[in-house]
């Protein structure tokens, strides 16, 4: 049998990384191929390779026997490779008709036959089994429903390999069930699959064959009967991993957060926090678990200052934080690490020390009179730098040239240095690597021991499941259950993030 | 049809009152009321090109803040092309092709440079503004005027006849190509894949459209109508040629894209009315109802501008990706 | 509640490539580049560019007359270029300075022959204020029509600009027009509100220097530097700093518009000494093409504007020497402007360096 995809010693170097090298990969008709590895490791690197979004610097690809060079994505489309991205490649304001036909219209008197791509994707949905109206607007659309877009819009184009690129990581565990159910139809019907993840459970559940990646390398080849998760994630990070986080039961005092009836609308100006209504004491860690989307972001926002409250109360240490700008939110000892740290944590261009003051610039110990003084900057930059671990070459470094692991060890220093009363941490490991997701997790379990109320919210059910004291289950902006973490028991959870009842 | 008119009621509902009252100005008085409504036009043409400038850029995600620039050059290739060689054609396909190159320079410039699209059209102006005033010689004449085209049987309809069909060649042209724009945007392949790159434009990627190359045609594309609007300014409604002719219109262009929804039917209603109420004031003006001195006067269009720029921010939705260059993920 | 409107954070990202990524090099080349494209230019005229550049100089600097009158046309360009550039940090675009420009030249000539009776140090403090103000509540308008109505800085300046214009004009040939003279023009100022010189040396232009000095003070040892600067560079951490986005905006366009302000006034106070509506043609243009080629570095603005105003002060004597059109001018600032914004010569000189700093911001979107 000649296989389906063969990546022959390919190589892809970006400035300053090589992000790929050397790498070599085989993937059969009907065969589920996990590819393995941390952030950064060059999976992504991999498929956008084969899928045509970047030329690879050396080696060949094989596709179905013959020699191929993918210079597009049109040319990968016009093999039979379709792609799945892990952020969702759909024009919001399009239909989900429109969607699906982009790029590959059908024309009726010259022009896009809108009528026929509707009947197309309704006759697709009903033989896969994916439910979806054809003339809904993507954005009208929960996440669980566009990713089925995104699988329709490669069977649309008839693709014989299918490369899902991360597609669990905004799935509750019972979407995901379905989800893995859905790709082994597709492996029986003779398409390969490439499933890019780093979840272990998935990777067993599923694949034919693993392949795991590391800092741009093969670095091994192994079947699910032969491994487990342990095994995996030795292959993953290089070095024996504990999978747990070692922390002390909470000893929780005094409430620091306590949020009534809170109600925030998101940019399309929609009720996302709806009516909600949670408590955080103080040395305590309350992680909100559930499937992005439903409020998480608009709440931490509302929290913070960054985004207008409806109705309702934030109060902090029993001071009325409702109303309050985030400079006055930061006043009242809240320390925030943003969601998305590239956008809202760190300004790329300024020093490392700059991005150490960001929200402080302005306090006493910082400026006098209005005139910013270095000194002191500096020598607190430089104590952070080396307590909180930043790789960097200087403090004067730009923050923009820091990996990923230390961009969010750098926002984390600046939010812990100051002892702050309640610590609300967004994805605070997100897109990082394993060395830094632990540094990172003893740090804010370290700030619950000094005292300080923690607000953890994170998609990664493992992080919250394993790092809370409480777990807080979110869903359509409401919070649903709060549970102990020795109730949270992961498929209880799971049926609450979807929605479904406690019991 | 009666989906259209269902899904369009507003737009028929208003198109029918404003026939109505102009019919009825019309039997008030049939030479003020032709006269305004002339003058509108004439006012709205360069206009309603430009704005189908803005509208083609932005919805395939780049914003032309250089289309003044694009008009002032072209209007002044075109004039002294057609004073050169004693030809208006040529003048006006020299105009074109020179509104044609600053557009591919500001596709090139957004899209393979990468440079930020706001200062790479004012450079597109200033650069314009260097050109035409350098090298503009005073007192020349165009060899000829560009003849109307009555059209038979429509021309002889009261007010619409006079109004609209015995007119030059540039406007029967732009009213056709609004309709054309009109009808691409929203039910052609092109349409569905302009919109797609100026919405989201890794989606576009990823689908197969090669993102850079539908930018760069489509702006390169839209100054061919830039280039018209010029020609049709020096050649057309003016016969003559100044420095710093075009007077901002390619600014008060965007603002009408943007009061008529980055649509094509929208922004003709809006240029419509912005030439409507300059007439109006000129016209109240003349027959001295009015006594207004003549530089406020002038200020109305800009102030206008500022106006509807502030009452429509947050009720209108630009494309989603306008002014953002697209760079591939890595 | 201090929420920000997603209106008021649509700056633009990429002006820090033009601000950070490329060195000091580039604009000199620029320079030099548009400098031999123009005298390719004025040969196809029929003259010598030699000859031409040469008369340039001469005429600006090779004696104390041109030189005066060098100092005195740079004045208002580094006031001008330095409006640009304050509201470059931001991440505004000004292309309004002209019209802030003869707004503060109007109203600082206003109160040069409104007030009688004031000492010459005081009238001459009062007409510069009145043209800072003047320029800077211009300006603030287009600073609060983006931050509260998200209308872009760029149309607005402009549609200011235009009614800047139609305004004085109409002042100037109505309530405020010189009674008896044909021209459209105000009264002359009192004698005691002129600015006055120090030897050759022009008041105003070492105002303009101070007042440089002072303002890249201001960007780089203040907090409100640091504001400016995080907002110009990365809206969303500003906000989430707890600056507040739309006071920063409206701020830095009252001192950009400020900053023209002054310059109108220096020149009506210091030069002409009344208010006519030809007033400084294109002076805003000019100082964006200072700005960039200053790349919003207030010191830097100084040579950038001091080369402009050679070409401004020596080009009028093309014409008699040569037959030469002064707008030459305007077609080397802009030629100028284009290599300097339009990152082609970056790029070929630092290839390397640019493919790298890319690597820096990655990933679609803002």
């Amino acid at each position: 049998m000649t296989a389906l995809l063969e990546v022959r010693s390919v190589s892809k170097q970006f400035p300053g990384v090589l992000a790929n090298d050397n790498i070599s990969l085989t993937v059969n008709p009907g065969e589920i191929v996990a590819l393995l590895g941390e952030n950064g490791a060059g999976k992504s690197t991999l498929v956008k390779m084969i899928y045509g979004l970047y030329p690879p610097d050396s080696g060949e690809i094989y596709f179905d026997g013959k020699k191929v060079e993918i210079q597009s994505p049109k040319q990968a489309i016009d093999l039979g490779i379709g792609m799945v991205h892990q952020h969702f490649q759909l024009v919001p304001v399009f239909s989900v008709a429109e969607n699906v036909a982009l790029g590959a219209e059908k024309k009726h008197l010259g022009l896009y036959d809108s009528r026929q791509a509707e009947n197309d994707v309704a006759k697709l949905s009903e033989k896969y089994g994916l439910v979806v109206d054809p003339s809904a607007k993507i954005e009208d659309l929960p996440v669980g429903t566009q990713q089925r877009v995104e699988i329709l819009k490669v069977l649309y184009r008839d693709a014989k390999l299918l490369i899902l690129d991360e597609p669990t990581a905004v799935l509750t565990p019972q979407e995901t069930d379905e989800l893995l159910e859905v790709m082994r139809g597709f492996a029986k019907q003779g398409v390969g699959v490439i499933f890019i993840t780093h979840k272990l459970r998935e990777v067993l559940a599923v694949a034919d064959r693993v392949v795991v990646l590391r800092n741009g390398k093969l670095v091994g080849e192994t079947k699910p009967s032969q491994t487990d998760q342990s095994g995996l994630a030795q292959m993953m990070v290089g070095r024996p991993v504990v999978l747990d986080v070692k922390k002390e039961p909470a000893q929780p005092k005094a409430e620091v957060l306590k949020i009534e009836n809170l109600v925030v609308k998101d940019d399309r100006n929609l009720v996302a926090v709806n009516n909600l209504s949670l408590s955080v004491r103080a040395g305590e860690i309350v992680g909100i678990a559930g499937v992005e989307g439903n409020g998480q972001r608009e709440l931490v926002q509302g929290i913070t200052g960054l985004r207008k409250i409806e109705s309702g109360k934030v109060l902090i240490n029993n001071k009325d934080a409702t109303d309050a700008s985030p400079h006055q939110v930061h006043e009242m000892g809240v320390a925030h690490v943003p969601e998305d740290r590239e956008r809202d944590g760190l300004v790329a261009s300024y020093s490392i020390a700059d991005n150490l003051v960001l929200n402080r610039f302005d306090e006493a110990e910082f400026s006098r009179r209005g005139v910013r003084q270095s000194g002191p900057i500096k020598k607190l930059a430089g104590s952070l730098v080396d307590k909180f671990d930043v790789r960097t070459p200087s403090i004067e470094t730009r923050a923009g040239s820091l990996s990923g692991g230390n961009k969010q060890k750098l926002v984390i220093a600046r939010e812990l240095a100051w002892e702050p009363e309640l610590l609300i941490a967004a994805q605070p490991t997100r897109g990082v690597d394993v060395g830094s997701i632990e540094f990172i997790h003893n740090q804010i379990v370290q700030a619950r021991d000094n005292g300080a109320a923690v607000l953890l919210v994170s998609a990664e059910l493992d992080e919250v499941l394993g790092l809370a004291d409480r777990v807080a289950v979110i869903y359509a902006g409401k919070i649903v259950a709060v549970l102990d973490q020795k109730d949270a028991e992961r498929n209880k959870v799971g049926r609450l993030m979807a929605g479904g009842d406690t019991n | 049809m009666s989906k259209f008119l269902q899904r369009h009621q507003k737009a028929v509902l208003s198109t029918l009152l404003v026939i109505v009252i102009a019919y009825g100005f019309y039997f008030w008085d049939s030479v003020r009321t032709t006269s305004i409504l002339n003058f509108s036009l004439s006012y709205a043409l360069p206009l309603i090109l430009a704005a189908m400038v803005g509208i083609i850029g932005e919805r395939s995600g780049v914003v032309n803040i250089g289309i003044e620039g694009q008009m002032l050059l072209s209007a002044f290739v075109a004039f002294f092309a057609a004073v050169a060689t004693g030809s208006l054609i040529i003048g006006a396909f020299l105009g074109m092709a020179s509104g044609l190159l600053a557009g591919a320079f500001l596709g090139i410039a957004a899209v393979k440079w990468e440079m930020d699209q706001i200062i790479a059209g004012v450079v597109i102006n200033i650069v314009a503004a260097g050109i035409t005033s350098f090298y503009y010689t005073p007192g020349q004449s165009l060899p000829a005027i560009v003849p109307r085209i009555e059209i038979p049987y429509l021309s002889q309809i009261p007010l619409i006849g006079q109004v609209f069909f015995n007119k030059s060649i540039f406007v029967y042209a732009t009213l056709i190509l609004v309709v054309v724009l009109q009808v691409m945007l929203f039910t052609s392949k092109w349409g569905l894949r302009t919109r797609a790159v100026g919405e989201y434009p890794s989606a576009a990627d990823t689908a197969g459209i090669n993102v850079y190359r539908t930018r760069i045609l489509n702006v390169a594309i839209a100054g061919v109508l830039a280039g018209t609007a010029g020609a049709y300014l020096s050649l057309d409604a003016a016969g003559w040629f100044e420095r710093g002719f075009t007077a901002g219109r390619g600014f008060l262009a965007l603002a009408i894209m943007i009061f008529g929804a980055w649509n094509p039917f929208g922004a003709m209603a809006a240029a419509l009315f912005f030439g409507f109420a300059s007439g109006m004031a000129s016209q109240l003006q003349a027959d001295e109802v009015i006594n207004i001195p003549q530089q406020l006067i002038n200020m109305l269009p800009y102030v206008m501008t500022l106006i509807i720029l502030s009452l429509a921010a947050g009720k209108v939705r630009p494309p989603g990706a306008v002014g953002q260059p697209y760079k591939k993920e890595g | 509640m201090q929420t920000e409107s997603d209106d008021a954070k649509k700056l633009h990202p990429s002006l820090e490539y033009l601000i950070k990524k490329q060195s000091f090099i580039v604009p000199i080349i620029a320079v030099f580049v548009a400098l031999i494209i123009g005298s390719v230019l004025i040969y196809f005229q029929g003259a010598n560019p030699i000859g031409a550049y040469k008369t340039i100089l001469q005429a600006s600097l090779g004696n104390e007359r041109g030189l005066i009158r060098t100092l005195e046309k740079t004045t208002p360009l580094i006031l001008a270029g330095l409006a640009v550039a304050v509201a470059l940090r931001v991440g505004l675009f000004n292309i309004g300075a002209q019209g802030q420009l003869i707004m503060g030249a109007f109203f600082a000539t206003w109160a040069g022959f409104t007030f009688t009776n004031l000492p010459a140090l005081i009238h001459i403090f009062v007409g510069l204020l009145a043209g800072i103000i003047a320029g800077g509540l211009w300006a603030a308008i287009a600073g609060i029509l983006k931050a509260y109505r998200g209308v872009h800085e760029v149309i607005s300046t402009i549609m200011l600009n235009s009614i800047a214009i139609a305004i004085l004009d109409y002042l100037v040939n109505y309530p405020y027009k010189e009674p008896d003279q044909p021209l459209p023009r105000t009264v002359p100022i009192l004698e005691s509100a002129q600015l006055p010189k120090i030897g050759f040396v022009p008041v105003g232009f070492i105002l303009a220097l101070l007042v440089a000095t002072f303002i890249s003070w201001l960007i780089n040892r203040t907090t409100t530097g640091f504001r400016f600067n995080t907002v110009g560079a990365n809206k969303f951490a500003a906000a989430y700093a707890g600056i507040k986005i739309k006071y920063v905006v409206v701020s830095s366009m009252l001192l950009s518009g400020g900053l023209a302000g002054l310059g109108g006034a220096i020149e009506t106070l210091g030069i002409t000494y009344r208010f006519e509506p030809a007033f400084n043609k294109g002076l805003g243009f000019d100082g964006i093409t200072i700005a960039l080629l200053a790349r919003a570095n207030p010191i830097a603005t100084i040579p950038a504007a001091f080369l402009v105003g050679i070409l401004r002060s020596g080009a009028p004597t093309l014409q008699f020497d040569y037959g030469l059109e002064p707008e030459i001018v305007d077609l080397l600032l802009a030629l100028t402007l284009l290599f300097v914004a339009a990152p082609i010569l970056g790029k070929l000189i630092f290839r390397k360096r640019a493919e790298k700093s890319e690597n820096v911001s990655s990933g679609w979107g803002s």
